[in-house]
């Protein structure tokens, strides 16, 4: 009986963020926070393997203290098991920090078969953190995967790279980032909600996983964010009109062509 | 223990090797070091040569059967063996899907820090890599540096030009490492569709999106990228939900940046404005007024596809015959 971990993020929503006009500064403080897409799609592989293997899934996210709400879903999604490592000094972690206080929870956590990651998050989208994870612990990696099975002590994955789909197989223990197409994430009925608040929730301090606060947040990081402002948009935004399909076609294809383009 | 200097270029894919040694050359003048180009593979000697006339100053060859299969774990022992030996101070790794997680477990063995799809790359008055990348799916462009070493970034196919060859000498250094063998083994593998003609490329791309209803109903769009001399793309929904085709313009897809971008009934979700906003001119034709692809447009039309599209490419036929 397997016994998944899925590290989740509690990501900013991104549809819902805002722009200051004036200093093209991100306003993202009022932004509502989700489990970051394809991390849910992680989720939901493992439940599904759960529910067709047994075992055990556990959650794990490190985070500010907020992400209670958002592992409170994990459970319902079927999650046996949540655990929230957080602590004020984490803020503005990069991705070698998340991996390394991730390992040090994963350990603490004790044995496990399978690490299940999305991709990438919504928000950053660096695709680091589960390879990195996977490096500190010394498990095989297997990334972009679009269909997972499991056989005796091994982890077969098809993984969609850019110019073919390759089917591997890792002996377990062993990672591995899922991508959007392999699953549609279930949505919690109301008992399944109410069955998540009788779970077991668990929450560390970085102090409890014996991870040192200077070796975190800014100061721990080896990147550093500078500024984060919205693109520029500098477009001209001209309508093209007229009264009919026909002349709003013959005025876009005047534009068009006195812009240099269908020369021939 | 000898200081962290030189600029390294390293990737599997060819193309993209060469678009980031022209970036290399930049960074590397700036800060008066040398470019050199890690070359893994199995019977690739051959091709050192040419780096250097794409300038190259060095380049590191390892030539070994274990990279055949393009499996992580050869790679990743080879670099990291290599930068723990001669400590460059930069590394520009590819960004492809292999290439990334290359970048990620690397920098961990290397305990540094990673910028992940680069597409500015600068060196500020401390001699400091400056990065800039997109984040929150295409709604802010992060500017971000380095407090360790080697700098490490990896950079999009597309992001810069490819260099022009040039008659300049250099150096090509074999090595020899003891690579590791891979955690995972290859047991199949699939082919994918591969089109002709690879989007990037493209000068002027008519994309669509969910409100071209059919596959069919693509003929029209590509009758007007024929008539324009350009090529035809498509969002994410069509490939992974409708599965008509195999990839896709936008963040996890392909990145584009043509002189003209055809927006056909796609409503613009932030993802796929992030694979096409640096498109020099943007038309965007869609039903709803409310669609987001209108504020990145130039030209704005609201009406039916199905009634623009035909009836524009009939005007640009005639107007093009007169």
């Amino acid at each position: 009986m397997p016994r998944i971990i899925v590290c989740l993020k509690q990501a900013v929503d991104v549809n819902h963020i805002k722009v200051d006009p004036t200093t093209r500064r991100l306003i993202t403080a009022d932004a509502p926070k989700k489990i970051s897409d394809f991390d849910k799609n992680a989720l939901e592989e493992a439940v599904r393997i759960k529910e067709k293997l047994q075992g055990e899934v556990v959650a794990l996210t490190v985070s500010a203290e907020d992400a209670k709400t958002t592992l409170r879903e994990a459970l319902a999604m079927g999650a046996d098991k949540a655990y929230l490592v957080t602590d004020p000094s984490f803020q503005d972690s990069d991705a070698l920090i998340t991996s390394h206080i991730l390992a040090q929870a994963v350990k603490k956590i004790g044995s496990f078969d399978l690490i299940l990651c999305g991709e990438a998050t919504i928000d950053s989208y660096s695709a680091q953190v589960g390879p990195r994870l996977a490096e500190r612990l010394g498990i095989p990696v297997i990334t972009y995967v679009r269909k997972l099975s499991l056989e005796g002590n091994h982890v077969i994955a098809e993984r969609s790279l850019e110019d073919r789909f390759e089917v591997a197989k890792a002996r377990m223990p062993a990672l591995i980032t899922v991508i959007k197409e392999i699953n549609e994430p279930r949505i919690p009925s109301l008992p399944d909600i109410l069955k998540a608040s009788k779970k077991e929730f668990v929450t560390w301090s970085l102090d409890e996983l014996g991870v040192s606060k200077e070796k975190v947040g800014i100061t721990g990081s080896s990147v550093q964010i500078l500024e984060v402002l919205a693109p520029k948009g500098e477009r001209k935004q001209i309508k093209i009109e007229g009264e009919n399909p026909h002349e709003i076609a013959e005025n876009l294809a005047k534009a068009l062509i006195q812009k240099g383009f269908a020369r021939r | 223990m000898n200081e962290f200097k030189s600029v390294w270029v390293f990737s599997e894919n060819r193309d993209l090797m060469l678009e980031m040694l022209c970036k290399g050359r930049e960074l590397a003048d700036k800060l008066q070091t040398e470019l050199a180009v890690i070359l893994l593979g199995c019977k690739i000697k051959d091709q050192a040569e040419i780096l250097i006339k794409y300038g190259a100053d060095k380049v590191y060859v390892v030539d070994d059967p274990k990279f055949e299969k393009l499996q992580t774990e050869p790679y990743l022992s080879a670099l990291t063996n290599l930068a723990t030996r001669y400590r460059p101070e930069i590394i520009l790794i590819g960004s492809t899907k292999r290439g990334k997680e290359l970048a990620a477990r690397l920098t961990t063995r290397l305990e540094t820090g990673l910028v992940s799809d680069a597409f500015k790359l600068e060196i500020d008055e401390n001699k400091r890599l400056i990065a800039t990348r997109i984040v929150y799916s295409g709604n802010g462009v992060a500017t971000e540096t380095y407090q360790t070493k080697p700098q490490v970034a990896t950079v999009q196919p597309r992001t810069f030009e490819k260099p022009k060859l040039m008659e300049r000498k250099g150096q090509v250094v074999e090595v020899n490492v003891t690579l590791e063998e891979p955690k995972t083994e290859v047991i199949e593998i699939k082919p994918v569709e591969v089109k002709k003609v690879r989007i990037e490329d493209a000068r002027i791309i008519v994309s669509g999106g969910r409100g071209v209803e059919k596959k069919e109903d693509f003929k029209m769009l590509e009758d007007l990228a024929t008539l324009l001399g350009g090529y035809v793309g498509n969002t994410r929904p069509l490939a992974e939900d409708r599965k008509w085709f195999s990839e896709w313009v936008g963040l996890s897809g392909k990145k584009v940046k043509p002189d003209l971008y055809v927006a056909c009934g796609l409503s613009g979700v932030i993802q796929h404005i992030a694979g096409m906003r640096d498109s020099k001119v943007i038309v965007a034709i869609n039903k709803d007024q409310e669609a987001p692809i209108f504020q990145v447009a130039d030209y704005i039309v609201v009406d039916d596809i199905y009634q623009i599209v035909p009836a524009l490419t009939e005007a640009l036929r005639k107007m093009l015959k007169s």
